[in-house]
């Protein structure tokens, strides 16, 4: 297990390493570094300082260097628009996209799941018909027109939900989340479910395939075989056959979460990480860019790695298998 | 598709009158067979004429400033022009008709779709062939950067890019081939692969056939069912990208309105009530996306040999 | 014993599956009965329906398969007609079922002490630890040894015999009237394979167990069973005392099996194997179908032969039985 960990670890490292070289070389090779890290309304003085400061009149590898040394005390350089430093206002929107990734996470499983078995467990009736429909639909939407459509269904015509920003917030145990209060509570809840949209339609899908495949299976008919309630073989064997790979495929779909944000967080004004990266691509804020791209590689590489862990301690076979090794 | 778990491969009787066809006949009446990819191909021809003969069919030329008056922006659809005809879809906020914008709009989303999936097609195949037929160091050292690529969701990549290089057809479309690439190198590689084992290969290489032609008579068109399915899904996944980036006002410029920017441009008057100028728009890319993966999905179907019946 | 009321009882059983190339006839008219403590031996080749017919008597046919005729009795009650929760207690409770692949029969995320004692509690109002008592017991007796640590395991931890030993100690937890233990042992290998059977015999004997072994191979119920079946493409074709039926076979396809046993032939001979194929059972054609393989087949082999009791206990499907001269080798 330990021997896993350290293997996972390493291979982490090597991604970020390359990550970081795409991205250094990304701005400094395709793009010009002086447009991308100085604010382009500094004078002709204030370039050749910038430069000087930035060491951008040293080699190329020096300059990764201390690109690479910079980044890793988290200076990313200062925000030209709101003058901070960038990797804090990252760092400041977090929550906020995490907080609707995670409400979008537990929708897509809240609705999925159930959906998903229900539409394995009866494959001909007509419901169940009408769910898959649905799920395929679900992938075909492009997000931003369902999100533009929600808001323009819950919010302009029933006049039900609030289609802008993130509401009140409320600190409970030191948590911040706009989930604790009413009033956030509605505000979430469109744009949760825009972004969770894509990933109930995977959920019903796996489920479903899950649930179809497993159906069959020896052991599910040697549990009927034992006398076992339809409630204990359902909810039991094979809902924790099933949970497996949806849980494993979900908890990789986290960083895909926040990432589509972008898009959710465009369209419902959501103070995140998403809408500042936007914000800043349109205003050629770039220190900012470049914190966010690292910042979100970085969670990448972390949700890999968090997930190949648990699938080991969630699945005995895979566990034994690597204590084996 | 039914599942038929547990069911002995008995002979069906359709099989022994399947092997008489010509294999292109029996693949046309496969894919006919589902009415849903029916109907989703007959739409997706439709969509594709509409686009091709934008000029012809709709009634104003959205982009002639001298056709286009701002005194009819934003009439509701059905209305009627001061020219005569009706405006079936309503006005944008320009006072263009919406139903030759979107016209319009579709020329551009189709094409940036079907430009990039094509290059982005030559480029991954290439690089998959090249794996598969170096193998060794060479392959495992593409399937890294493949799967390094993949685990990455296409969005982050196509906007890493665009925050890069800024906005304009040319860099959506290099952003839109960089996130497709992997998939055809994978796709086809690991079709190559299993054709690089196979005995005939072997006896083509034997006889001295030169490589060219054991990769265009032998390799190639093996891999061909498989592409054509990644082709319909990718540039299902394009057309969509392409429209999400320009929304979000980083990939198309105002100058190359696609459905994208319709409904991006449209996005201000929702909030007033004003739906048709981001819902009209919206539902033709929905429809075009739909019916390109539906014809996907049957095609997988009938390509895939496992699922033959 | 003969005025008792059988254990199990099934009269003219049918079960077809109705597939969209057409309707098999998996099981076309089977009939036997088991008594207390008995063991029927059900032999014949891949696909001839024998583990159709298991499933029948437990009311586990998958669709599109279903029971379309015939009567199946536990003591007496009526199984084709029960209802669903009905048929749930009597699984697992008064009938028992073991499967043929151990490899797939137990849950591969669930430990081995969840799925023991979950057949315990669900038919008797037990708490855990009693329930758990009760597994490890059962584990003991099918000779598992340290079954306390075994308990904890998961399936893939265990090998493909200590599996099957613990399906089978799952069938015995709840001291069934009969288990239908459907070719338990073709996945081991041949000494696990004697164990095997003598702890399923041993436990069938002591606790009066009416037990039905699926085989493909007549060698293993030779020494086991009481009465044997012969199935044949859906159908019972010979069945009667095992060793009566094994010396001297008279339908020409059980003639045809024993002559495919090792043991049987002499040394440096060549194994007889029975020319051709098991027929496909999708839309079979009437008349014996057994006729395309058969050295004694004429032509009124193509109507299909009645059922007929040339003795006393012994039955036959056939048109011309094996003579005694015809069965020297
Ligand atoms: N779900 C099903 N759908 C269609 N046909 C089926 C199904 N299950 C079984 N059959 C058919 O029923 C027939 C009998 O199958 P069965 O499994 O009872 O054979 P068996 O005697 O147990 O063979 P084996 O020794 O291989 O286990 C087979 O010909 C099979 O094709
Ligand atoms: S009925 Fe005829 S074909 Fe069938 S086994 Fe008897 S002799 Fe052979
Ligand atoms: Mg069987």
């Amino acid at each position: 297990m330990t021997a896993f960990v350290i293997r996972r670890l390493l291979q982490s490292a090597v991604v970020v390493f390359v990550m970081s070289l795409i991205v250094f070389f990304g701005v400094n090779v395709v793009g010009d570094p002086v447009d991308m890290l100085i604010n382009p309304e500094a004078d002709q003085e204030d370039i050749e300082r910038a430069i000087r400061a930035l060491g951008l009149d040293r080699p190329i590898g020096e300059q990764y260097f201390y690109f690479v040394k910079g980044a890793l005390s988290g200076d990313f350089g200062r925000s030209f628009i709101f003058g901070e430093p960038a990797l804090k206002l990252v760092l400041q929107r977090m929550p906020a996209t995490f907080e609707l990734a995670f409400t979008a996470l537990v929708m897509a499983i809240v609705f999925g799941i159930p959906l998903g078995l229900y539409a394995g467990l009866r494959p001909n009736a007509l419901s169940s018909k009408t769910i898959m429909a649905g799920s395929i639909l679900g992938f075909s939407l492009p997000t931003f027109w369902v999100g533009l459509m929600l808001i323009m269904v819950f919010a302009v015509m029933l006049g039900w939900l609030p289609a802008t920003g993130r509401g009140e917030v409320a600190t409970i145990l030191g948590i911040s989340s706009s989930l604790f209060t009413l009033d956030g509570l509605s505000h979430i809840l469109l744009p949760a479910f825009n972004l969770a949209l894509l990933k109930i339609s995977l959920v019903i899908r796996l489920t479903r395939a899950g649930t179809r495949e497993a159906i069959y299976q020896d052991y599910i008919k040697f549990a009927r075989a034992k006398g076992l309630s339809e409630n204990r073989i359902i909810f039991v064997h094979l809902l924790k056959n099933i949970l497996i790979p949806v849980v494993t495929v979900l908890g990789l779909e986290f960083g895909n979460l926040v990432a589509f944000s972008v898009v959710t967080e465009t369209i419902f004004a959501w103070p995140g990480m998403g809408k500042l990266l936007i914000d800043s691509i349109q205003q050629l804020d770039r220190p900012v860019i470049v914190a966010y791209l690292i910042v979100i590689v970085l969670l990448f590489v972390l949700i890999n790695l968090i997930v190949d862990v648990l699938y080991s301690v969630l699945d005995p076979r895979v566990r034994i298998g690597e204590s084996q090794t | 598709m039914t599942t038929t778990a547990n069911q002995d491969p008995e002979i069906a009787p359709t099989e022994l009158a399947g092997q008489f066809q010509s294999p292109f006949r029996r693949f046309v009446s496969d894919f006919f067979e589902s009415w849903v990819a029916t109907v989703a191909f007959a739409l997706f021809l439709v969509i594709v004429f509409g686009a091709l003969f934008a000029p012809l069919i709709s009634p104003q030329d959205p982009y002639d400033l001298a056709q286009v008056d701002v005194m009819e922006s934003r009439l509701p659809p059905g209305s009627m022009s001061y020219q005569g005809y009706t405006f079936l879809l309503g006005t944008d906020g320009a006072g263009r008709d919406l139903f030759s914008a979107i016209l319009y709009g579709l020329r551009i989303s189709l094409s940036v779709g079907v430009v990039s999936g094509i290059i982005a097609m030559i480029i991954g195949s290439s690089v998959g062939l090249t794996a598969a037929y170096c193998g060794g160091r060479v392959e495992a050292l593409i399937m890294r950067i493949v799967d390094l690529q993949l685990s990455f969701p296409a969005i982050l990549i196509a906007l890493m890019l665009l925050a890069v290089f800024g906005k304009g057809v040319d860099k959506i479309m290099i952003a839109l081939v960089t996130v497709q690439w992997a998939y055809y190198a994978r796709t086809v590689r690991s079709t190559a692969i299993v054709e690089r084992q196979k005995e005939y290969v072997e006896a083509a290489r034997c006889l001295g056939l030169s490589h060219k032609r054991v990769l265009f008579h032998h390799i190639l068109p093996n891999c061909l069912a498989p592409l054509i399915v990644v082709v319909t899904v990718q540039t299902a996944h394009a057309i969509a990208l392409e429209a999400t980036l320009s929304f979000l006002g980083v990939g198309l410029p105002q100058t190359e309105p696609s459905l994208g920017l319709l409904i991006s441009n449209g996005f201000e008057y929702m909030l007033s009530g004003r739906y048709w100028i981001s819902f009209f728009p919206g539902i033709a890319l929905l429809l075009t996306i739909v019916s390109i993966n539906l014809v996907g999905d049957q095609l997988r179907d009938v390509l895939n040999p496992r699922l033959q019946r | 014993m003969t005025d008792q009321v059988p254990t199990l009882e099934v009269v003219d059983l049918a079960t077809h599956f109705f597939t969209k190339a057409g309707i098999v006839k998996a099981v076309d008219g089977v009939s036997f009965s088991v008594g207390a403590g008995e063991v029927v031996g059900l032999v014949g080749e891949s696909g001839s329906g024998k583990t159709v017919t298991g499933f029948s008597i437990v009311g586990l046919v998958d669709p599109p398969g279903k029971v379309v005729s015939g009567s199946i009795r536990l003591k007496g009650e009526d199984l084709v007609h029960a209802n669903a929760e009905r048929l749930r207690e009597i699984r697992g409770n008064q009938v028992a079922m073991i499967f043929q692949d151990p490899m797939m029969t137990l849950n591969p995320v669930l430990r081995i002490d969840t799925q023991m004692i979950e057949a315990v509690r669900a038919h008797r109002e037990l708490n855990r630890a009693a329930a758990r008592e009760i597994a490890r017991n059962a584990l003991g007796q099918v000779g598992i040894p340290s079954p306390n640590e075994r308990l904890k395991a998961y399936p893939h931890q265990l090998s493909g015999g200590m599996r099957q030993r613990v399906a089978i100690a799952i069938a015995f937890v709840n001291k069934p009237d009969l288990i239908i233990a459907d070719e338990p042992t073709t996945a081991l290998d041949v000494t696990i394979q004697a164990q095997i059977i003598h702890e399923a015999q041993t436990l069938c004997r002591q606790t009066g167990t009416a037990l039905i072994w699926i085989t493909h191979d007549l060698a293993v119920v030779a020494g086991l069973a009481d009465r044997i079946c012969v199935m044949y493409a859906g159908r019972i074709v010979e069945a009667g005392p095992s060793d009566d039926v094994l010396d001297r076979p008279m339908h020409p396809y059980t003639a045809g099996l024993i002559g495919s046993v090792p043991t049987h032939n002499k040394r440096g001979e060549r194994l007889r194997q029975i020319p051709g194929m098991t027929p496909s059972l999708l839309n079979l054609p009437p008349g014996c179908a057994f006729r395309s393989r058969c050295a004694n087949a004429q032509s009124n082999c193509q109507q299909t032969p009645d059922e007929t009791t040339p003795f006393d206990g012994r039955r036959l499907r056939c048109h011309h039985p094996m003579t005694a001269i015809e069965r020297q080798p």
